[in-house]
């Protein structure tokens, strides 16, 4: 075993993950500041120049709270569920790719912590574990309105779940790997289509399979216009009602990792990630997951919610019937080899 | 016999259990919830997501005004009459004064009326604006409360510039008005009535043609013109079903019978069709105010003053000795309206509002009635409720339209 690669993995993962949780900071302030905007409001700018200081602000006065352990909750796992929400929420983005290596005080260095062979379905996997929060913290609350907001995340995560996944195998079968450095590199190719030169991005050869994965994926993080197990004005806020303190913030964190990672992914898998005019890097991959970033704060801005049923419905009736056509239609597109695909 | 020495029996769903291994779910909604609109509680059992019982309880802002208005001499009560539906004050103030204003036979200057129609109208248009924001954030459209408050700032600018107050008004005054017309007020009011249609046009832009707003208001609540009808349901929700009644053309009063406005009708009585029976009616409240504008007198009386029921103008009570005595008089004991009882209802932003006035002829009322509208209303909840889903339930509470100051007084 090469100790050497190992602990800079290791490293990178710890670098990672921090500037993860800053960034995760740091989109709070900005939805905040965006969906202020979008209302004709102002929205936080008195903690630092431009509000900057908010999220940190936020921070302490979370940490500062009292944790609130209801009399009647499963008290073993009302505390360790928003843990477990949280410890999942980041792993995801273990796989993301973000360029292909550097080279350092003479060392080549990998810009991607690991690079499995299966790393599509490890994202989907980490994915769908980091529901257990969900159901746990909802189940273990004692209070009604957690558990129906439990059973809600459990019903939609698992019928969102499957949309996901049949999403990517488009993908899979063009390029043949699960990794998503080996996705990324089939990206950097050119496409000829009809005389234009065009890079080689998944989302101009499967366009429904990125609007399937983008609204799966929105589902996925429990986000508006599918933000039902917490539907504020139903469930006052679902499954963490009775979390209070920094475990409240837990969940918190989760859901905005999960929208990062869960756009990283899409930036990768659909937008031809690192890859660019001008010079590849690292940049055009952090510009194309702000517009899904600025997309899910967009949504929130300007949807009413779905009903339980007609979520429900949406999944099964309308996107999961399109991603098994898509996959069909990507065979036999890859059985015949048509194009350059 | 109620014995009231025990404590009453509150009939409640209960949890039933369906088979060995099912059971309702009983839900305590409210009176602590973001959207029962204030305190309203409502008790739902359920099986799943589904409602299969759904009892509304009252009482939890319950101030007792009616009896107030039964202990406070009859011009005390107006300010009274501002608390029961706090977001349409003028309109609670008009029903009111135009109560005790037909006991006593008197009747205010037309200038009056026509300020009275555009201020109630404009308290229509606050009010719904409330209720549009309200009901698209229980729905889950979060920017639209905060166009509306936004637009809804407009009128309270109008109400301050008029009377001082932007909420609870008191406005009206038996008689008609003893404030001046600021002279910039109309001007005001022209402004907002042009710019307001494209406000209107961005809340329709955001909802009327969404799918998902579609998907969670067609077909959600229906309410049938008969039942509608048995249930005494008035305003939006009974002309959502497609019952047409509106106390402003079916018993005229102020001016309304010289203004030119239709009555909008839904045709199949769901949350979707009250909300665009609400939307159309801000666009006549529009046009009723522009016409009230080109028809009010410029000059003239806004005060019945030739009234003896009517508080004597500042001016002469500082002049002459005999409106002094009067004003004296009216302040200390009140005014005492002949004996008899009436009926007043006014077209509410939310439906009939009705003062019903028994005087025994002592500057105190006898009895005090308020018929308000969503009290009335609100019984139409368990029916509209059966067999919808959780989510539903929030989106019905909108749709009515409640204010809990009006539903328990």
């Amino acid at each position: 075993m090469d100790w050497e690669a190992l602990i800079i993995s290791y490293l990178f993962g710890f670098v990672l993950l921090n500037v993860l949780l800053l960034l995760m900071a740091y989109m709070t302030w900005f939805e905040r500041r965006l969906v202020a905007f979008f209302q004709d409001r102002i929205g936080p700018n008195r903690t630092g120049p431009f509000g900057l200081l908010q999220p940190i602000a936020d921070a302490v006065k979370l940490i500062s709270k009292e944790d609130i352990v209801p009399a009647n909750a499963d008290r073993l796992i009302f505390l360790v569920a928003p843990l477990l929400s949280f410890v999942l929420a980041p792993l995801g983005a273990l796989v993301v790719p973000f360029g292909e290596s550097i080279t350092l005080f003479g060392r080549q260095i990998n810009l991607y912590v690991i690079d499995i062979n299966v790393a599509a379905l490890y994202f989907l996997a980490v994915g769908s574990m980091g529901v257990y929060g969900i159901i746990l913290g909802g189940y273990a609350s004692g209070n009604r309105y957690s558990l129906l907001g439990a059973l809600r995340s459990t019903a939609q995560v698992i019928s969102y779940e499957l949309v996901l996944g049949l999403s990517l195998v488009g993908i899979f079968i063009l390029t043949g790997s699960l990794s998503l450095v080996e996705i990324l590199r089939a990206q950097q190719r050119t496409l000829v289509l009809g005389g234009l030169e065009l890079p080689n991005w998944f989302i101009l050869s499967q366009p429904l399979a990125f609007v399937l994965f983008l609204i799966a994926a929105v589902a996925e993080t429990n986000r508006a216009p599918f933000d039902l197990p917490e539907a504020e004005t139903e469930l006052i806020a679902g499954y963490f009602t009775e979390y209070s303190g920094f475990r409240f913030s837990f969940y918190f964190l989760a859901e905005y990792i999960n929208m990062i990672v869960v756009s990283l992914i899409a930036a990768t898998l659909f937008l031809g990630g690192i890859d660019g005019p001008f010079a590849d890097g690292i940049w055009w991959l952090a510009a194309k997951a702000f517009i899904f970033l600025f997309f899910y704060v967009w949504l929130r801005a300007t949807l009413p919610r779905f009903r339980y049923d007609q979520l429900m419905g949406l999944a099964w009736k309308v996107l999961l019937p399109l991603a098994l056509i898509n996959i069909g239609m990507t065979g036999l597109v890859r059985l015949w080899g048509i194009g350059a695909l | 016999m109620i014995d009231f020495t025990q404590p009453t029996p509150v009939l409640l769903s209960e949890e039933r259990q369906i088979t060995e291994t099912r059971r309702e779910l009983v839900l305590n909604m409210g009176p602590q919830h973001p959207s029962t609109h204030g305190v309203l509680r409502v008790r739902l059992t359920l099986e799943g997501e589904t409602v299969v019982a759904c009892d509304p309880v009252i009482g939890y802002l319950h101030r007792g005004v009616e009896k107030l208005g039964e202990s406070h001499r009859y011009a005390q009560f107006v300010p009274w009459t501002d608390r029961t539906d706090y977001v349409a004050a003028p309109s609670n103030n008009l029903g009111y004064v135009l109560a005790v204003e037909k006991l006593c036979g008197i009747e205010a200057p037309e200038r009056a009326q026509y300020w009275r129609m555009i201020m109630a109208e404009l308290a229509r248009i606050a009010s719904h604006l409330v209720w549009l924001g309200t009901h698209a954030l229980d729905i889950g459209a979060l920017s639209v409360s905060l166009y509306t408050f936004r637009d809804r700032e407009l009128i309270l600018d109008i109400f301050e510039k008029f009377c001082g107050a932007r909420l609870t008004t008191n406005m009206m005054e038996i008689g008609g008005f003893s404030r001046k017309i600021p002279p910039e007020l109309p001007e005001m009011v022209r402004d907002f009535c042009r710019y307001f249609p494209k406000a209107i046009r961005e809340y329709e832009d955001l909802l009327t043609e969404n799918p998902i707003w579609l998907a969670r208001t067609k077909g959600v609540g229906i309410v049938e013109p008969e039942v509608a009808i048995n249930y005494s349901l008035t305003g939006a929700c009974l002309r959502g079903s497609g019952v047409n009644y509106d106390v402003r053309k079916a018993m005229p009063y102020l001016l309304y019978d010289r203004i030119d406005f239709e009555v909008p009708l839904g045709t199949h009585g769901d949350v979707y069709d009250r909300y665009l029976v609400r939307v159309e009616e801000m666009r006549q409240s529009i046009r009723i105010i522009e016409q009230c504008l080109d028809q009010v007198p410029t000059d003239g009386p806004l005060m019945a003053y030739e009234s003896n029921y009517v508080i004597p103008p500042h001016e002469t009570v500082m002049t002459t000795a005999e409106d002094m005595q009067r004003h004296f008089i009216w302040v200390i004991k009140g005014f005492s309206p002949p004996k008899g009882e009436v009926y007043q209802a006014i077209e509410h932003s939310k439906g009939e509002l009705g003062y019903y006035i028994v005087s025994d002829g002592s500057p105190i009322p006898y009895r005090l009635r308020i018929r308000s509208p969503d009290f009335v209303n609100l019984q139409s909840l368990p029916y509209m409720a059966q067999g919808a889903m959780l989510a539903d339930v929030v989106a019905l509470i909108g749709t009515i339209d409640i204010v809990l100051g009006s539903v328990d007084r």
